[in-house]
């Protein structure tokens, strides 16, 4: 009994901690922007795939996860450059239909690039797998949560410690006020999306080694990862990270006690009714209007 | 041997034809052969190498003289895996190209959207897609070279029921291969009066099922399972299956034979048991076995022609291609009527699926027992029965 549920509890976790590192990459491109980027879970992709390919060229894990890395944190850059910064002072939707379109054209290059199979990547330490107390857990799964929570640790310092996420915060707040203080505010945009590129790469590195990679599974964890976003509150990290983990959670035990079959319905009316009751989600923040 | 001896004479003699006549020959019509696959898009897996079998003997048979004489011409278009687009070429391929025969449909979507508008045109028509309902019930001028997963379920359970197991869980995708996999499982199940004692789902952009399978786990009663899926899903329900220790025997359908599954699934495969096409393990069917020589040449020259691997679903093309030319022989025109009859009464075809005996009961032809059961060894597969 207690198995079971442990078993169904370390399933929900792990999935939801990727779906709270995808959301918080939304979150933080939010917070600088107001932009939903639907590129997110493209990020995620290239961290997976840059990743196998280059081992797969016989380039050392540690040194293929750093390029990995690299390479989705200038494609966060150019995203912002050549797609988002052109099109200046557009509605927010239009710059959402953008992200849209370049996350097509990301992964019809990654498809072209790399082609349409699914990859494997192995596990970062040993294959087998914990018991603890008759469930199983994927060693895997440690290093996503170890991995998650570093990072969310790490975002949650620059926020609050550092000048230049400081200056990312006061762009999101008031994008004219920060210019006049003397914030340049493209650069700030142009670091939010590389920071959230980074983010996405490396939750995409983490959870390779379980749901497997392929140039579209961008589209799939990418849209869970929003949803987690949205019921955390969009903007908020506590939301995303808090949003991301009931998510899976609730995925799992509806899957293991209810019926498989109403695992994504489950979810989707939890989803209903926590923004029927708080359409800011858990953790949104209240909006003033500026008059 | 007296059929053979005819037949080869009858070849003979076509080609002295074709050489008397070569001031005609020239002029003589192509043969058209029409066809719509998938070729891009997300069922491009199924109609590429397809495509690529089409291309390639339509090549070899017209340099080795042709069909009757006259040259094979193929005419194709890319359905991108969309139905109704389908149906449109399709229409294109009766009304302006006016082919022959049509030979094509990669997915059971595509054929089943194009079969009303090829029976009232009245083409044979050889589809190369999986389910049941193409050939079931039978429809005067469809055919199709895949076994169903009807056969599947069935070559699987009487599997288990040779090693005494007669109660088992049931894990399917909930896309259209796993539910279609799900139904036909529960009614052979009913039928062998096995019992499925646990029957959950997955979907298809799920990464983890240790919960459901966590389900199946405590289901008291269980001795075996079968999972029913496409894709990667059932490459990580292998690794969760031996994440989670279970011991039972366990069971996974033709939708991911192929060697990119052993890729994926890595060691947790070891073990597992499936029903295949001999193609996957050409060198370990036994002599006498008549396939062998064809799923060999078949592999050497695909490999050799295409510098790819090999796939069952380009074999599906080379049996529907070998299937219409042969029909064509025997009917000895390309008369719509006399080579729909000649396909219907085709007996003891070698193909790479399997032998193929058609009636005007069973235009598919095959039988459970052309799918192998192999068990993954050591990341390799091996044939078992």
């Amino acid at each position: 009994m207690l198995a079971e549920f442990l078993q169904y509890l370390f399933t929900g976790i792990t999935i939801g901690a990727t779906y709270a590192l995808i959301a918080l990459g939304f979150t933080l491109i939010y917070n600088a922007s107001h932009v939903i980027n639907f590129a997110q879970g493209e990020f995620l992709m290239i961290g997976g795939m840059a990743t196998v390919s280059l081992t797969a060229m016989g380039v050392p894990m540690i040194l293929a996860v750093v390029l990995a890395v690299v390479l989705a944190g200038i494609l966060g850059i150019a995203l912002q450059r050549f797609a988002i910064a052109p099109a200046k002072q557009a509605d927010v939707v239009t710059l959402i239909i953008i992200t849209i379109g370049a996350s097509i054209f990301i992964r019809g290059i990654a498809q072209v690039v790399w082609g349409k199979e699914y990859h494997v990547m192995q596990n970062f330490s040993s294959d087998q797998p914990i018991e603890v107390f008759g469930a199983v857990l994927n060693s895997q799964s440690l290093w996503v949560l170890g991995i998650g929570a570093i990072l969310v640790v790490g975002l949650v310092l620059f926020f609050t410690k550092t000048l230049i996420g400081k200056a990312i915060l006061a762009t999101s707040m008031n994008k004219e006020a920060a210019r006049l203080v003397g914030i340049r505010t493209q650069m700030v945009l142009m670091l939010a999306f590389m920071v959230s590129a980074l983010l996405g790469s490396v939750a995409g590195i983490v959870v390779a080694p379980i749901t497997f990679t392929s140039y579209d599974i961008g589209i799939i964890l990418g849209l869970k990862g929003f949803v987690a976003a949205a019921i955390g509150g969009l903007g908020s990290g506590v939301g995303a990270v808090v949003g991301g983990l009931s998510l899976g959670i609730v995925e799992a035990m509806a899957a293991g006690y209810i019926s498989s079959d109403y695992k994504d319905a489950v979810a989707f009316s939890m989803i209903l009714l926590v923004l029927f009751f708080m359409p800011r989600g858990l953790f949104g923040a209240k909006v003033v209007e500026r008059v | 041997m007296f059929k053979t001896v005819i037949r080869r004479a009858g070849k003979c003699a076509a080609v002295a034809a074709a050489g008397l006549m070569m001031m005609s020959a020239q002029a003589a019509e192509p043969i058209k052969i029409g066809s719509f696959l998938s070729v891009t898009g997300p069922a491009s897996f199924l109609g590429d190498p397809e495509l690529k079998t089409l291309e390639m003997y339509v090549e070899k048979i017209n340099e080795e003289g042709g069909v009757l004489g006259r040259q094979l011409e193929l005419i194709h278009y890319d359905d991108v895996g969309n139905a109704s687009s389908a149906r449109n070429f399709a229409s294109r391929l009766i009304r302006s190209d006016q082919v022959d025969i049509i030979v094509g449909g990669s997915t059971t979507g595509a054929t089943m959207a194009a079969v009303p508008l090829i029976e009232q045109a009245e083409v044979p028509f050889i589809s190369l897609a999986g389910a049941v309902v193409i050939t079931n019930p039978v429809k005067k001028w469809v055919f199709k070279t895949p076994q169903t997963d009807r056969m599947a379920a069935e070559r699987i359970l009487t599997d288990m029921k040779d090693r005494g197991i007669t109660k088992f869980g049931l894990i399917s995708g909930t896309g259209g291969f796993g539910s279609s996999g799900r139904t036909q499982t529960l009614e052979v199940a009913e039928a062998m009066g096995m019992e499925v004692v646990a029957d959950v789902t997955y979907s298809g952009s799920d990464t983890d099922m240790t919960a459901q399978l966590t389900n199946i786990r405590n289901t008291s009663g269980v001795e075996a399972v079968l999972n029913f899926g496409f894709g990667q899903g059932p490459a990580i329900v292998t690794r969760n299956y031996a994440q989670l220790g279970m011991e039972l025997p366990f069971y996974q359908s033709h939708g991911v034979a192929s060697d990119s599954f052993l890729e994926l699934a890595g060691s947790a495969a070891n073990g597992l048991r499936l029903p295949a096409s001999p193609l996957l393990v050409p060198d370990s069917l036994p002599d006498d076995d008549p396939q062998k020589e064809v799923v060999q040449n078949y592999k050497a020259e695909y490999e050799a022609r295409w510098d790819s691997k090999v796939s069952t679903f380009g074999a599906y093309a080379y049996d529907g291609l070998m299937l219409a030319v042969r029909a064509m022989e025997e009917a000895g025109s390309t008369d719509p009527e006399a080579v729909r009859n000649a396909l219907e009464n085709i007996q003891g075809y070698v193909g790479v699926t399997g032998v193929f005996n058609m009636s005007p009961e069973d235009h598919n032809g095959l039988d459970p027992e052309s799918f192998r059961i192999l068990e993954v060894q050591n990341g390799e597969w091996k044939l078992i029965d």
